[in-house]
Order: C-alpha cells, then structure tokens, then sequence
C-alpha cells in the first residue's frame, strides 16, 4: 500500500467553526486550500448515495463570502465579473466567473442580490486571497465597498430529495415575513429566514446535482443551526456528508471543479461555459475583448467521457485517439450512481463529438471510454 | 482472522499472517480508511512471481488509487476471488474477508529478512 499522509507542516491549517462536531462524528479530515475538513464520515459512498436517496448535510465553510454594497454595486459587479449582475431580481443569485484580461478563469462564483444594493460574492477556498484582491482593485472608480466577510459567515448545505422538508422541519428556522416560504423557492433564488437571535440567508443552490439549499449563517450561531438541521433530517436519513461524496456527487452532475475544470489557462468557452458570458451587455468587463476573440484555434474543449467496466480515468491520465495524445483528464472516479467510470477532460476538438471512441491511459493500461454530453446525471424533477 | 498482534506489517501499510513459508497477505485497517470506499481490487493471477517491492495490484477506491506491493519475492497461491467481486470487504473486514493473496516464498527465513514491523513498530509508525 503506498500512501501519502496530509504533510503536518501546514503552518496556515484553519479548522471550520463546525470542527468539533465533525471530530465528534467520526470524521476523518483532509487538507483543502489549508483548510482542514472533513473528508468523510465513515462511507464515502453511503454519504453519495444518501444525498441522491435522502439528504446530505455538508460544512463547506471554508468557502469565501464577500459582501459588494453601494450605489454602484450592480454595475461594478456587471464591469467586474463576465455575466450580467445588474438583472438580477432582488433574491435571486447567478453562477459567474471572474476572468482575467486574458479571459481566463480566476475563480467560478455565485453571486446573491440579497438586497437592494447589496450582492454577496461566493468564491472558492482556494482562491479566497486572489478573488478578494481582484474585487477591490477593479472597484476602483466605482462607489461600492467590497468587504471580505467569510470569517463571519459559516456556510451549510443541505442537498437531495428530502432537503425541503428538512428545512421545514428544523426547529427555530423560520421564514421572515414578506421572504419567499422555502418550498416556493426556484432554484438560484434565496430567501431570508430567522434563527435564534439571527438571521440565515437562504439559497436554493447547490454543488450536488441534487435539489438543495446553502445556508449563510453567522459563525457564532453555525454549530446550533447543523445541530437543528440534523435534529430535523436524521429521521428523514440524512447523514453529514464530507467532501470525497461531494466531488463524486459533483462530478456527476458534470459541474467543474476549479483547478481541474477551470483555471487560469482555460477561456470559458472550452469548458462549455460560454453562456455565463454576457456578450451582449453594455460597457467593458474584465476580459471581454480576449473572451470575444476566444482560444486559439485548435484548444481543446471539455467533454464527457463514459467507460465500461470499474476501473477510472483519474485526473491527469492521457487520452489518446489511437497512438495520438488528444486530451487528458481532468477529474475522474468510478460513479457511485451509474455504476460505471465517468471523467471529464479535455481534448482536441475534432475528437469531442458525442459519440467519439477514444482511449484513457490508465497507468499504462488503454480503456476505451466514449465522448458523451454533460452531465452524466439528471435527478428526475417532480 | 489471527490475533492483529500475531501479524507482522510493512511501511505500505500491509499485513502478513505468515504461516510456515506461506504468507496471507492484506492491506491494514489504517491505510483502508485512508483510501476510503474500496470500489476496485486488482490482484496477481495464482501461479505468477512477485518480487519484493514490485507493485502486483491496485486498489482504488472512489477517490483515489492504491497500490499493494509485494512484501518478499515468491509465489501466488491464491488470489482472493472474493474481494475482487466485493471491494467493500476491504473496508468492512481488512483483516479477514478482505485479505488479498496468498505469497509462498523459497524458505520460512525470507520473512525473517525481509525488514518486516511487529505490532507496536507499525502502530508507532502510523501515530494510532
């Protein structure tokens, strides 16, 4: 067995605000962007299918909230980001990108219009420093504050089939008057609902393929409302689920991760996500002349990638067409849902049509696998 | 199973239950939980020659791959058949069900050289 421990000289480890529960429940940990989290439970695969079958409740608050306020703030947000923020009805939220002048992706976002002139940006852990850096320095001219509030902000997500009842169920969550019920939700709308002393702002999104909310709690009040939330769900079977079912459970919803899907050396359009591009908004945004003008021709495009059997295509395992290297993975795993290997990955473009037979080097073993549309799964909606 | 203290391990977190000059060998508890859910077994065929340090399988689990080495140069026995069918054994019974291959070598004396960890060595070196 080879293994290769989490090194133990991360100077900057930063454990949630839900630590101790996890520690409590048995969790085991990983790093992630210097953040220890919780990893898993016990079953990877239970927690998977849980939150397909039930409902599963994750501590992502390592995720970074940055809260974008004044006059200006729509039209800062429409000049800072690629879509267009400035349409946004009031609770409702967007998925964004923030692009360099290049149009690569500095960090995939989602962005709430929570009141009036105020949005509140959600960025990745890892890119929590660069996002907020970029933030400020394009306010510039602009009348808006960007104020990083993560350290506040604890953020919950409770996601699958079962997630609305558990909300409605949990103790001491409670709709504020004139917000939108929970179960009248769409999905990326937010409501606002009281707990305790405090508020929670609720959002119908996710990161599972599944229906689902993410709950922005202050951090003081985190480890009550997961304790409510679990009170609510356990009889309804839902189980803390840690980040190895989280990236599966994303995975199959063909959604990307950044630093495998996207980076800084990837345009929207190769990974498939030119419609968060508003091209046809007025005014300049950050990387819209290079995102007009788009990749070079011939850059690889992602795509799907389905295979038989149970051995995976990971991330960074060739793709060949033939004895010709045309793409390599970027995230791959044995589906728990599907009971096949799934991955994404990038390849030429003249091999990313539906339909396409090529080969995934998997430690030196050729496996056919099958170019397919995303996502390779679909919940059946009521 | 035998008595975990009756086994002896290796720095790949795999363990021997070494019966005369046959060896059953498996992957500890510890490094099953750090692959978490064992979804994948690759195993030597009965008949073919390890060598020590050789990687001779793979086990993957859903969010990662892990190799099992062989511990000395020898034989395989026997492969367990039964965990390549269900991986989960890895995880649910490390050290009964979810065994891996039987290694036969030329002489008992090879496990004697070949470096192996007592109980307490392998618990010291894992920190549990």
């Amino acid at each position: 067995m080879s293994d290769s421990p989490t090194p133990r000289s991360q100077i900057t480890e930063r454990h949630s605000p839900l630590h101790r529960l996890h520690v409590d429940a048995g969790a085991s940990f990983t790093d992630f962007a210097g953040w220890q989290m919780p990893v898993s439970y016990g079953s990877d695969l239970a927690e998977h299918h849980a939150v397909r079958r039930a409902a599963g409740i994750f501590d992502i608050s390592h995720m970074a909230e940055i809260s974008v306020t004044g006059l200006d703030a729509a039209a800062f947000l429409d000049y800072a980001l690629a879509g267009k923020m400035s349409t946004l009805s009031l609770m409702q939220a967007k998925y964004s990108l923030l692009l360099d002048e290049r149009a690569g992706i500095v960090d995939d976002l989602i962005v709430y219009h929570n009141a009036d002139g105020e949005y509140l940006v959600v960025a990745n852990a890892g890119n929590h420093d660069v996002a907020v850096e970029e933030l400020v320095a394009r306010a510039a001219g602009f009348d808006v504050t960007v104020t990083d509030v993560s350290d506040a902000t604890s953020l919950i997500a409770v996601q699958g089939p079962r997630a609305l009842e558990i909300l409605e169920a949990t103790e001491g969550l409670t709709v504020l008057d004139g917000q939108q019920p929970f179960a009248d939700l769409k999905y990326y709308w937010s409501t606002g609902a009281a707990f305790g002393d405090g508020t929670v702002f609720v959002g119908r999104t996710g990161y599972t393929g599944e229906d689902g909310f993410e709950l922005y709690v202050d951090t003081a009040s985190a480890e009550q409302l997961w304790r409510a939330l679990v009170a609510a769900g356990e009889p309804l079977g839902l189980v803390p689920a840690g980040l190895a079912s989280r990236d599966t459970l994303r995975l199959e919803a063909g959604m990307p991760l950044y630093g495998h899907e996207l980076g800084r050396d990837v345009l929207p359009v190769q990974a498939g996500l030119a419609r968060v591009v508003h091209f046809t908004k007025e005014g300049d945004f950050v990387g819209r002349a290079a995102a007009e003008a788009g990749p070079p021709e011939g850059a690889r495009v992602l795509v799907g990638l389905v295979s038989d059997g149970r051995r995976a295509g990971r991330a960074g395992y060739g793709v060949f067409a033939g004895d010709t290297a045309v793409g390599e993975i970027t995230s791959g795993a044995l589906s728990p849902t599907l009971e096949h290997p799934i991955a994404m990955a990038f390849v030429d473009p003249q091999y990313s049509e539906p339909g396409t037979v090529l080969d995934l080097d998997v430690r030196g073993t050729r496996i056919p696998a099958t170019v397919t549309a995303l996502p390779f799964y679909t919940r059946e909606k009521n | 199973m035998t008595e975990k203290a009756n086994l002896k391990f290796t720095a790949e977190h795999e363990w021997l239950d070494i019966q005369g000059k046959t060896a059953t060998i498996g992957i500890t508890d510890y490094a099953a939980d750090k692959l978490g859910d064992v979804v994948f077994v690759e195993l030597p065929k009965a008949g073919s020659t390890v060598q020590a340090g050789r990687v001779v399988g793979e086990i993957e689990s859903t969010k990662s791959v892990g190799e099992l080495f062989a511990p000395v140069d020898g034989t395989v026995l026997e492969a367990n058949s039964v965990v390549v069918d269900s991986p989960e054994l890895v995880n649910e019974d490390p050290f009964g069900k979810g065994w891996m291959i039987k290694v036969e070598v030329a002489d008992a004396s090879v496990f004697d050289s070949a470096g192996l960890l007592d109980l307490d060595a392998y618990t010291a070196l894992v920190g549990e």
